[in-house]
């Protein structure tokens, strides 16, 4: 990984910070599902075009967009299929518009290869996928934690994405509009990864005032056309963009490309820029991960869960602090890339790692992955439908713990 | 970002060798299409349209598809999208709805847009979607070697049918009528005036227009049913090509050797689907609807 992939965020918005269009944001304390948090979200960020395609149990997200989005200025198109809608959403992104769309598990499916269209254009864009329980048409109304692995590996070819995983209605606000500011930072595809659960649960959520959401404007350049190469990288392997009307003439292709962005299908073309596109996420692998921690000072076993999971865990963290057995919590939020350093910071001190996931095992294989041996790693499997019994994860806990 | 317009017409620099050559990307060529092959005739009418209806080349936009025609984004000095196979009019939708001033032109085969891209061009044109679709029509799969493309006549030889076509062909201009568009026309490689003409009628018409453009393959297409070169394509166009404007396009249909019917077939005016969203929220919104500014307010101010 070179140096500069680990400095701080070349993000302009550091320094000159900008808020969000208060026309979207419905400032207020609300009580809603996580699929209309999750929309809210996408106002707040400043997305005013969706495309969508109806599937269950996402489609209250776009539902609440149509209603919303007339009268706050902007369009919700109904695709004829999931493919149009995410290719149609990057074709908005392309004419200046913040974009997303939102799916379900055989929807995410038919998404795929242009989730590498995004990823190879580097097209910043926020895919929403509310899982449910699979594969095929499986339970559409049920909840399913199974298309982690999808989310990063499901498009063909090496590249890079990020995935966030909220755990309430709140977090499915909030990190709607990290996902389309991490979009702009690193111009990758963000898939903000509900359940049915999170997506149908109701709770307490405060939409803060406009001016206090940050939002991350895209990173247009100040170079005139003649000189301004469309795929060449800054400092922080991220290139600047345009958009399209602007007298730049620019192309883009999924083809492999070269800092112009005309297709030059060559070995070494390939290597450069197949490298950027993963290495340029590195430090949301790193120092820039996201994750919500608790007893890690003194745990032997730490239970790694996201999504709706983390809350059924943390029911059996709290019994077995009770039984007096040193359980930690590691909530990954930024699930891709995958938060490895911490990760193996902390293999080396705790005897295992427990890891529930509504899958037939996952995210584990990434815990596996990074842990290397010295710290035990059991999976506490589910093939979906509802969440886990709590005392089936107290006993992984308990069980690791001798 | 600088905010540059260019005079139009473009000024033809007094070097050039082709006066084709400040809309193309002069440092991509030599094009990868073969000898006789349409496609390039049809960037040249293209070309020559822009010229004529004095568009502001800013704001024009070419999305293409996969395949040879596909090629064309590429060459085209313009904003420029080789996009997914088959996914060339659903970006083309993202890409007019949040900037309505640009006006995008789908460039692409009838493999691209009648096959894998088949559903996304009815429903295009169902929604009346201002978008200009420029479909070559070769007749067959080129870029990945002459297979049956749903536009391929019965009885011809290809890769995937050895033993001769027998599945049914799409009639384009009948499908892109039945769909809603509202321009129809048909040419071949050989009509270039009239291909220009019509090229600059769909630039300053609004809605869905659709220009399918006959044209050679002789590598793919020619080769292996014994029809000759392109110069032997040309004299066939010149030869069963009928003038039939305004004739139902369900009487147009083409075969593998017979008449070929070319023109105008449908030019009427529908709501296009920015009119009819409009209407629709005026109607029951009232003052409560907000015209869509779909660009995103933060990024160009922070511009």
């Amino acid at each position: 990984m070179p140096a500069n992939a680990t400095a701080a965020p070349a993000n302009r918005t550091a320094r000159h910070p900008h808020f969000a269009d208060p026309k979207g944001v419905l400032t207020g304390v609300h009580f809603l599902d996580g699929d209309h948090a999750c929309c809210e979200g996408t106002l707040a960020a400043g997305a005013r075009f969706a495309a969508g395609y109806p599937i269950t149990p996402s489609t209250e997200v776009v539902e609440r967009f149509a209603s919303r989005i007339p009268t706050v200025g902007g369009i919700f198109i109904q695709m004829e299929d999931e493919l149009a809608a995410s290719i149609a959403i990057q074709g908005a992104v392309w004419g200046g518009a913040k974009a997303f769309t939102v799916t379900s598990g055989p929807g995410f499916s038919l998404m795929m290869e242009h989730i590498g269209y995004a990823a190879m254009t580097e097209t910043p864009c926020v895919f929403v996928n509310v899982q449910r329980g699979g594969p095929s048409t499986g339970l559409p109304t049920l909840p399913a934690q199974a298309d982690m692995m999808q989310a990063k590996w499901g498009s063909h070819g090496d590249y890079g994405i990020i995935a966030l995983c909220p755990n309430s209605p709140q977090e499915c606000f909030d990190l709607t509009i990290q996902a389309f500011n991490l979009a702009e930072e690193f111009r990758v595809p963000v898939m903000v990864m509900l359940d049915e659960c999170v997506g149908h649960m109701t709770e307490k959520v405060v939409i803060p005032q406009a001016d206090a959401i940050h939002v991350t404007p895209r990173r247009y350049t100040n170079q005139p056309p003649a000189e301004f190469r469309l795929f060449e990288p800054r400092a922080d392997q991220v290139p600047e963009m345009v958009r399209a009307g602007e007298g730049y003439r620019f192309h883009v292709t999924g083809l492999t490309h070269d800092e112009r962005g005309y297709p030059n299908m060559n070995v070494s073309t390939q290597d450069r820029t197949v490298r950027r596109l993963v290495d340029k996420l590195a430090p949301l692998a790193n120092d820039r991960a996201i994750c919500d921690t608790a007893h890690l000072e003194d745990a032997d076993v730490v239970v790694v869960s996201y999504g709706i999971t983390s809350r059924v865990a943390q029911r059996a963290i709290d019994q077995a602090r009770q039984q007096g057995i040193r359980a930690g919590k590691f909530r990954i939020i930024s699930a891709w890339p995958f938060p490895e350093a911490r990760v193996i910071e902390l293999a080396s001190r705790v005897k295992a790692f427990v890891v529930p996931e509504l899958n037939l095992g996952q995210m584990v294989h990434e815990v596996e992955r990074a842990a290397r041996g010295p710290a035990r790693v059991i999976p506490v499997t589910h093939a979906g439908g509802t969440v886990h019994d709590p005392s089936i994860i107290l006993k992984a806990i308990v069980e690791a713990a001798q | 970002m600088n905010h540059v317009t260019l005079e139009t017409p473009v000024e033809i620099p007094a070097d050039a060798h082709n006066p084709v050559e400040p809309f193309l990307r002069m440092d991509r060529m030599p094009h990868i299409w073969c000898p006789g092959c349409g496609i390039g005739t049809t960037v040249n009418c293209f070309t020559r349209a822009l010229l004529d209806s004095k568009a502001n080349l800013d704001k024009v936009a070419v999305v293409s598809g996969i395949g040879c025609t596909g090629r064309v984004a590429g060459y085209a000095r313009l904003d420029s999208f080789h996009t997914t196979h088959g996914r060339a009019i659903p970006f083309a939708t993202g890409l007019k709805l949040a900037n309505p001033e640009l006006q995008v032109v789908v460039y692409s085969g009838d493999g691209d847009l009648f096959a894998i891209g088949g559903n996304h061009f009815i429903h295009a044109a169902r929604r009346n979607m201002d978008l200009k679709v420029i479909c070559v029509n070769n007749l067959t799969y080129a870029m990945t070697g002459g297979q049956t493309a749903p536009t391929t006549p019965g009885k011809v030889i290809s890769a995937t049918n050895p033993y001769g076509v027998f599945e049914p062909a799409f009639n384009l201009v009948q499908l892109a009528e039945a769909a809603g568009a509202s321009y129809v026309a048909r040419w071949t490689t050989y009509h270039v005036k009239q291909l220009a003409r019509s090229m600059e009628e769909v630039l300053k018409k609004k809605g869905f227009c659709f220009i399918e453009v006959i044209s050679p393959c002789p590598t793919l297409y020619q080769r292996r049913n014994k029809m000759g070169d392109g110069l032997d394509a040309m004299k066939y166009y010149k030869q069963a090509s009928k003038l039939r404007n305004g004739a139902p396009t369900g009487e147009c249909g083409l075969t593998a050797s017979g008449e070929i019917a070319v023109g105008k077939f449908v030019d009427r005016d529908r709501p296009d689907y920015f009119e009819l969203l409009r209407g629709q929220m005026t109607e029951t919104l009232g003052d409560h609807f907000a015209e869509p500014e779909v660009m995103c307010k933060v990024c160009c101010d922070a511009d």
